[in-house]
């Protein structure tokens, strides 16, 4: 293999791979302080994406263009979707707080099929795209020469993964330097004492889909910028994927989320690639998701709490 | 009166744990909760710190009904708790596990002094402030426990069974510097089974049997009484 188609391949998972972060690392918070596998979390990010949509579509209707047009609806989607999360936390899931955890798992996947059908009931299920948020060059691949080889790449790319990294140092500040993020963690650890401590766990729990959400819908916009399709269903494949790649990192530790999704996007981006290769060409692109999930699996097998998992002790 | 617990009632599910109980605390004393295993005493702090509703009966507090706040709350009016077991937060360092207990306040630069007052009583702690709780040993476990209730800055300290697993000479240690915090002017509510620990530390007394306070009074009255030296002083 070439560097250069290697260092290509390269950027495209981690372009995916931050996407599929982004999104894991709701499912990680959540499941820190609530213990919760939070299924509706694709449709969180299927959310911010039509959010998105429609706060892009007013801005660019209202003669805004790059760079706020799409600065605003990052932001804008980040903050309605953040409001969604709180809103399904409140009504969905607090009144459960003390009921066996099955159930709150039942209405985590109830409350996502009511999001995927409130949207295609009211929106209608034809396919939208993003209007035009960035200039037409910033997709158009772009050729450089390192080393005596060309290497493709877009802007956009690099642009998702800029903004995705960035989100996610914001959020490791968050979570390691302020009182609420303290608070975060302790919850996690132990969430008996916490109250002892003067610690309000209501909000910080609301905090916490705060965050959750956000990261959702940043991914779900930059998705819907790079394949651009927005549709009741999106976030059913990739809200899968990320949760895998959220248990695969181990569930509950926010690196795990982080490096649970870049090597979900590395396998599942090397697959295609490698079956380019005559003598690899068994890894159709169908075998993509077979390949990788096995991979996964294997990975399950031998560390059934994920890489950077604990097992979490019995407390009673 | 700081704290009175008027026939306190508490349910688990359909099982009454705690059969109305009644008992005070007045300002600057030390009064323990003795009895056995299971006699509802850990159930009785919890209550009264919220965690657990109780089925019936009062707490009133400095004159306000405890029953009104959640528990996060009451640590704000001034009650804090020690719990069963020290549950420290094993995931953060000893001086976060400290600045947590000191989340509901504001007083930055009191904070600050309240640390180094902990770090000046448990030397061990300012030493390790950088270590993870996972990695102390019990007796200082115990120590963190004790300083991140000083931290909420209570006026009532409940502390449940802070001799449990310890060295008798740690025991001892930590039950000395309970003295002191009091003498400093913290009121405490200690619960116990090492009861001739307790109550050579306490001034008065509560004997808790499955669920009933069976007997109360003075240290120096508990400590001669033949039932008390039977079934808890070992004869």
């Amino acid at each position: 293999m070439s560097m250069a188609f290697f260092f290509q391949q390269l950027l495209n998972a981690v372009q995916l791979g931050s996407i599929y972060a982004l999104i894991a690392l709701g499912y990680t918070l959540v499941y820190g302080v609530l213990l919760l596998i939070n299924f509706a979390h694709g449709d969180i990010f299927m959310a911010g994406a039509f959010i998105g949509y429609f706060v892009a579509t007013f801005l660019v209707g209202h003669g805004v263009g790059w760079p706020w047009g799409f600065i605003l609806t990052l932001l804008f989607s980040m903050a309605f979707t953040a409001m969604l999360g709180v809103g399904i936390e409140r009504v969905a899931y607090r009144p459960l707080r003390t009921a066996p955890r099955l159930s709150v798992v039942v209405t985590a996947l109830g409350v996502g099929l009511l999001l995927e059908h409130i949207t295609l009931g009211a929106l209608g299920a034809s396919r939208r795209n993003l209007p035009p948020l960035l200039p037409e060059t910033w997709k158009q691949p772009v050729e450089i020469s390192i080393l005596g080889e060309n290497l493709n790449f877009t802007w956009l790319k690099v642009l998702i993964i800029v903004i995705s990294l960035l989100l996610m140092i914001i959020l490791q500040i968050i979570v390691r330097r302020t009182k609420a993020g303290m608070a975060m963690r302790a919850i996690s650890y132990d969430k008996f004492a916490v109250p002892l401590m003067g610690v309000p766990v209501d909000r910080i729990i609301a905090l916490t889909f705060i965050l959750g959400s956000s990261l959702a819908a940043a991914a779900g916009v930059m998705y819907a910028v790079q394949y651009p399709v927005i549709e009741p269903y999106m976030g059913l494949l990739v809200g899968w994927q990320a949760f895998i790649a959220a248990v695969v990192g181990g569930i509950g530790d926010i690196r795990g989320a982080m490096v649970g999704g870049f090597i979900l996007g590395f396998v599942q981006i090397f697959v295609v690639a490698l079956g380019q290769f005559p003598a690899l060409s068994f890894l159709s692109s169908t075998y993509r998701d077979l390949v990788a999930y096995a991979l996964l699996l294997i990975i399950l097998v031998v560390r059934p709490t994920g890489i950077f998992g604990v097992a979490r002790r019995q407390k009673v | 009166m700081l704290l009175s617990v008027k026939d306190l009632r508490v349910k688990y599910g359909n099982i009454e744990a705690v059969h109305g109980i009644s008992f005070e605390v007045e300002e600057g004393e030390i009064v323990t909760l003795i009895g056995a295993n299971g006699a509802g005493k850990t159930t009785t702090l919890m209550t009264i710190s919220g965690l657990i509703p109780p089925a019936g009966g009062n707490i009133i507090y400095d004159g306000q009904d405890l029953l009104q706040h959640p528990a996060h709350k009451i640590v704000e009016m001034g009650i804090s708790h020690v719990p069963e077991g020290r549950r420290i937060f094993g995931n953060l360092t000893i001086e976060e596990n400290l600045r947590l207990a000191a989340y509901a306040r504001t007083d930055k630069e009191q904070i600050h002094k309240d640390l180094q007052r902990v770090y000046e009583i448990f030397p061990r702690l300012g030493e390790r402030k950088k270590q993870l709780g996972d990695t102390l040993s019990g007796g200082e476990q115990q120590m963190l426990a004790v300083g991140r209730a000083l931290m909420t800055r209570g006026r009532l300290m409940l502390l449940d069974e802070p001799s449990m697993g310890l060295a008798p000479i740690l025991v001892r240690e930590i039950f000395e510097i309970l003295r002191e915090i009091n003498q400093q002017g913290t009121t405490i509510l200690l619960v116990e089974q090492n009861a001739r620990m307790a109550l050579k530390l306490a001034g008065r007394g509560y004997v808790l049997e499955t669920g009933n306070i069976v007997l109360e009074g003075t240290s120096e009255e508990l400590l001669a009484n033949p039932n008390v030296r039977r079934a808890y002083l070992g004869g």
